[in-house]
Formats: C-alpha cells, structure tokens, sequence
C-alpha cells in the first residue's frame, strides 16, 4: 500500500539508497549551521527510510491527507533527521535545505507542527508524543480511519513517568493502530542512558505493560523492514513498540569511533570530509 | 530536629463546643437564599454534544467531581476514563483535538495546572488546539488544604499565550459558557462549580447571559464599584445588598472572562466619577483579576482609589469551608466590612 501515490514522480531507489541520501541531506544541514544533532541524525536514518520507503502511506502533494498515517517526532531535536527524510519524500522543498535553522525557515533547529509542512506535533518537551499519540489513534479509531500513528522517541524519554501514563493508556483503550518507534542509542544529555535510570530489560517492560514489543538492529535494513511489518500485522489489539538499537554517527567511521555524546562535535572542516567519507560509500 | 514550620503540629488541641464538619470534596458551594441547578456543567455538555458530533469527554478518574458523570452516562461510547493520569488525559485530549474532535477534558484545578501544566502549554496551547480543559475545586472551594486548592491557578494561565480563561459565578453562566467554549476555535481553560450550584445572576438581573470575553455590570452602584469573577460575584452581590441598607450604592461588574480581559468595559466603568473601585477573587492577589485590572487601568491612565479582595499568598490552611472564607476574607460580612472601612 505504502507508496502507491508516488509512483513515477520518485526514482526507484533501494531503503539503502534511500537512508544514503537522508544521511547526506542531515549533513548538508549540519554543514550549514555548523551544529546539529547529526550523530542522532545519522543513527536513526535506516529506521526513517524504512519508515517512509516501505511502511507508511501519504501523500507528498498533500502532507495533510486524511488517510496517510501520522508519523509524530516526539523528540523535536531529531528535527534536522526528519526533514533529510520529509526532502526525500517530496514532502518538503530540498531547495530549502540550507535555510536549516535561519531566521523565517521554515526548518527549525526543534521540531515544530506550526513551522513545517509533515511535522504533525511539536516535538521538543520530551515525554509528550506518545500521549499526543494516544490521543490521535483514539481519533482515528472514532473515524473508523485504517491508518497508523507512529511515535519516534528516544531512550532518554523512558525516564518521563508521562510515557508510561501513556503506554498504560494506550493497552487500556486497545490502540492497536499505534506503533511506537523507541531509538535507543544509549545516549542523552549528561551521559549513557543506561547509567542515568535504571531502565531494565526494557523490551520485557513493554511487554509487561501489555505492548506487542520487538527489539532489532536498528541499522540492519532487513531487519527494521521485518520489525515494521510485523507490528503492523500483529494480530492482535495491542499497541506495538519497536526497540531500535542504533549507532550514533553511523555511516561516517571516524564520527562513529569518536568519544560519542549527546551532541557530536564536528570541526568545520569536519563536515566536507564526512560527506566525501559517506560519497565513498554510496550503496549500489 | 522539627522545622518551625511543622512545629505546630506538636500543640495538643481541644474539642470545641459548636462543631463544624469540614467540607468534603463533593460538597456542592452553599449560597444562602438561592435556588440551585444539579450538575449544571454535565448537563450543558450533554445539550451541547447532541448537536455537535465532534465533542467528547475525558476524565482523569474525577467525572464524578467534576459532573462529567452526567455526560458519561448520556454517551458512554464518547467518554474515555483516563484514569489516575493527568498527562496522558491533556496529551490524549491534544490528540483528539489535532483529528477533529473537541475534547472536554475534566479534573481538579490543582492538578490541571500543577501537574500538567508543561502538557498544556506545549501539546495544546502552543498549536492553538480546540481542547476545553474543566476544572473544579478552583481557589478555596474545598477545605482539604493546599494539595486540593487551586489558589494560584489564573496565575499560572494568565501567562499561557493562546489560553482563554473563564472563572463562572454560578449555574447559569456555566450552562451558557458550555456551548460557546465548544464552539470558540483555541484552548480553554475554565473553572467549575459542581454538584447543587447555585443560579445568582439573574435573580439580580434577569436579562443577564454568559457571554465569552464579555464583562457585565449587573447592579449599578454610586459609590462602590466592585469588579468582580467566579464565586466572589455571589459574594459581592450579596454584600452589595447588605452595604446598601448602610446607604452606601455598591456596583458590581461581574468579569467572567479573565483572559482575554473585557479592557473596554473594565476601563469605561472605572473611569466614571469618583468611586472606590475594588477588585474581588476566589485566587491569589497576585497574578489574577486584580492585577490585571490594576495593569489595564494604569496603562490608560485611569487611576481611581483601587482595593484588592482575594487569597493572601499563603499555602491555606484546612479546615471548614465558611470558617476559611470567613477567615480569608472572602465570605459576605467580610467582604462588607472590608469595603466599609474602605470607605
């Protein structure tokens, strides 16, 4: 189903090519602020590719399509990833790309619904967009609409007591059109997020709270394409999560095997060369 | 080691003569010689949705407290029990109002704009979203103590851009506020009365109706000119009447829109002739009605000799509710007497 209403107007790239280029187009972001959270960027960039190349239905033309699935950033700070994405699939100009994060862009350095064409909430107060989340699959199950709301969270925000409010919620009122996306690349602002609150097996938590819950790769393509699939065809009326393992800065070796944080520092001159280091990798 | 400030705890009390109950939270608001309306506010909201398919209701475990029971019952497939969760209830309601519907989300004022006040301001605020959060036991309604005490609650949304903020007097003005709240397009905020609510307004001027961002005179008066929102108009009103038998002419402008300020109204009466002019609350002084009164009329240039009724800014104490209003200065005799030897 997915894609249907692109056909002809996108080149038929492969989800390698297709997370080539999101990586690319957050560097040419980063490169022109100097900033940004690309290592975040680079990490989540399969899991976005497989997201809008393969699982979900919209319209480029029309962001506000009543029947596309809703993709919501709860984390407002991998805005600079999603409009790599939202470029890729046409729904935002790339010849805006470097307006990121100027005065009148409309790109944002965090994520705003009221800024960006296919940005559906704003993202940013960490620990809101499941709720927002739950809150629409209860709207679209009132319309009897068939689309999905994805939630794209990240590890640090399973220590807001607001996401738990609201995976309870969700079990509660059978949302089984909801998938939660969890990136977890074990990384937040003062640290390991493992080493900040005990979080636990995280997956068997999910479950525990009543989720349909998986835990992949989050860089391994097939894998993430496999885990999408499967919670959008469980059987059941669970809400579903996807735990992602991701490596920061992925794609760009030596961002990855630098002292990784929260926000990677890149020097200017750092940015060419990581572009040429990505071109040399361009999957076939 | 005791703190001085728990060190109270430690004094042995006595059991007085005259024993009076404390008021329990599903107490409905006493207002001598008034006629009074059952669930006002649940019974609105059933009228209201009937004709409109796009209002639902939520409550975080308080639909009994807050009236919202009535609708439950009337449309239980358009009631969702969102359980001990305050969060989740204003980011679900976010939701629902981003796929067209308008939510009436219902629970206590305390936790509204304590707890989810972050929830409020980002999912529902900050996009202008249509969602209507009710709140009862606003101010010092109940004599719980300050975990259930909104004292400072228009203080927090008076900050809030978007946010339109109504604290109705009585019966009336919350069954005619339902229909004009659902169908205002951005975010309310709204104090409520439940349970037996009293029906005042009209009594003193029966062509009297709610209207949004409009304040109303509703008895004039020479040398008085109370302004006045939520509870505390009964309360002037009925002051009024007392200071009247004492020759002295009270008016009363009735301000149940807090936010956005009826300024015109507000500045032309307080610009007539020479009278003390008196703001009154159920709310903290700071940061409420008279503030913003206060602020709106210096900025014209309008400076009459100008009082403030409301809470002091204190953590309350707890006890029963006439004791506190009595001792808070929000009960009729007090609010006479303060007037009296304003004058």
């Amino acid at each position: 189903m997915a894609m249907t209403t692109q056909a002809g107007r996108i080149p038929n790239l492969s989800l390698a090519q297709r997370a080539w280029n999101i990586r690319r187009k957050a560097l040419l972001m980063g490169e022109v602020q100097g900033q940004g959270y690309i290592g975040q960027a680079l990490g989540i960039a399969d899991v976005l590719a497989a997201a809008y190349f393969h699982a979900l239905d919209y319209r480029p033309e029309d962001p506000e399509w009543e029947g596309r699935d809703r993709f919501l950033l709860s984390i407002g700070h991998y805005a600079i990833a999603l409009y790599a994405v939202l470029m890729e699939a046409g729904i935002l100009p790339e010849n805006e790309l470097e307006t990121y994060g100027m005065d009148d862009s409309r790109m944002p350095m965090s994520g705003m619904a009221s800024y960006t064409p296919g940005m559906e909430i704003t993202g940013g107060s960490l620990g809101q967009g499941l709720g927002i989340a739950v809150g629409m699959a209860m709207g679209l199950k009132r319309k009897r609409s068939p689309a999905f709301v994805y939630n794209l969270m990240s590890d640090g925000e399973l220590g807001e007591g607001s996401t738990w409010e609201a995976a309870m919620s969700a079990v509660q009122h059978r949302l089984d059109n909801l998938i939660c996306l969890v990136d977890f690349n074990d990384q937040q602002a003062d640290g390991k997020s493992t080493a900040a609150l005990a979080t636990g097996d995280e997956r068997a938590k999910w479950e525990a709270f009543g989720w349909h819950a998986q835990r992949v790769n989050g860089n391994d393509l097939p894998a993430v394409v496999a885990a999408l699939d499967a919670a959008r065809n469980a059987p059941d009326t669970q809400p579903r999560v996807i735990i992602f393992d991701t490596t920061m800065c992925k794609g760009v070796p030596f961002l990855e095997a630098r002292e990784i944080t929260h926000f990677v520092r890149v020097e200017p001159d750092e940015w060419g060369r990581a572009l040429a280091v990505l071109e040399e990798g361009y999957p076939q | 080691m005791t703190l001085n400030s728990l060190a109270r705890k430690y004094e042995p009390r006595k059991v007085p003569e005259t024993k009076v109950a404390t008021s329990a939270m599903i107490a409905s608001l006493a207002a001598e010689g008034y006629d009074t309306v059952a669930a006002p506010f649940g019974h609105a909201l059933v009228d209201c949705a009937r004709k409109d398919e796009r209002i639902v209701g939520l409550s975080a475990d308080l639909s009994k407290y807050t009236d919202l029971h009535i609708f439950a019952q009337a449309m239980p497939d358009r009631f969702y029990q969102m359980g001990m969760a305050e969060q989740v209830l204003i980011s679900a309601a976010a939701g629902l109002a981003r796929e067209g519907f308008i939510p009436f989300a219902t629970t206590y004022a305390v936790f509204a704009s304590r707890r989810a006040y972050d929830f409020i301001a980002m999912a529902i605020a900050e996009e202008n979203l249509p969602a209507k959060i009710i709140c009862a036991l606003p101010g010092l309604t109940t004599g719980y103590g300050p975990s259930h005490q909104a004292t400072e609650d228009l203080a927090i949304f008076r900050g809030l851009p978007n946010m339109t903020i109504i604290d109705p007097c009585d019966a009336d003005d919350i069954a005619d506020m339902v229909p004009q709240i659902a169908a205002h397009p951005g975010p309310v905020y709204a104090r409520l009365l439940r349970g037996k609510v009293p029906s005042v307004l009209r009594r003193h001027k029966p062509d009297y109706r709610f209207q949004l961002g409009r304040a109303q005179m509703i008895r004039d008066g020479r040398d008085v000119l109370v302004i006045s929102t939520g509870l505390m108009t009964m309360r002037a009103l009925d002051a009024a009447t007392a200071l009247a038998g004492d020759k002295v002419d009270v008016g009363v402008l009735h301000v149940p829109t807090i936010k956005p300020l009826d300024v015109e109204t507000i500045a032309a009466e307080a610009a007539k002739g020479g009278r003390l002019v008196v703001t009154a609350e159920n709310h903290t002084v700071i940061g409420g009605l008279g503030e913003a009164v206060a602020g709106a009329l210096l900025t014209r240039g309008i400076a009459p000799r100008f009082r403030m009724i409301g809470l002091p800014d204190e953590f309350l104490e707890a006890g029963a509710l006439p004791t506190l209003h009595d001792m808070y200065g929000l009960s009729v005799n007090k609010v006479a007497e303060r007037i009296r030897g304003w004058l």
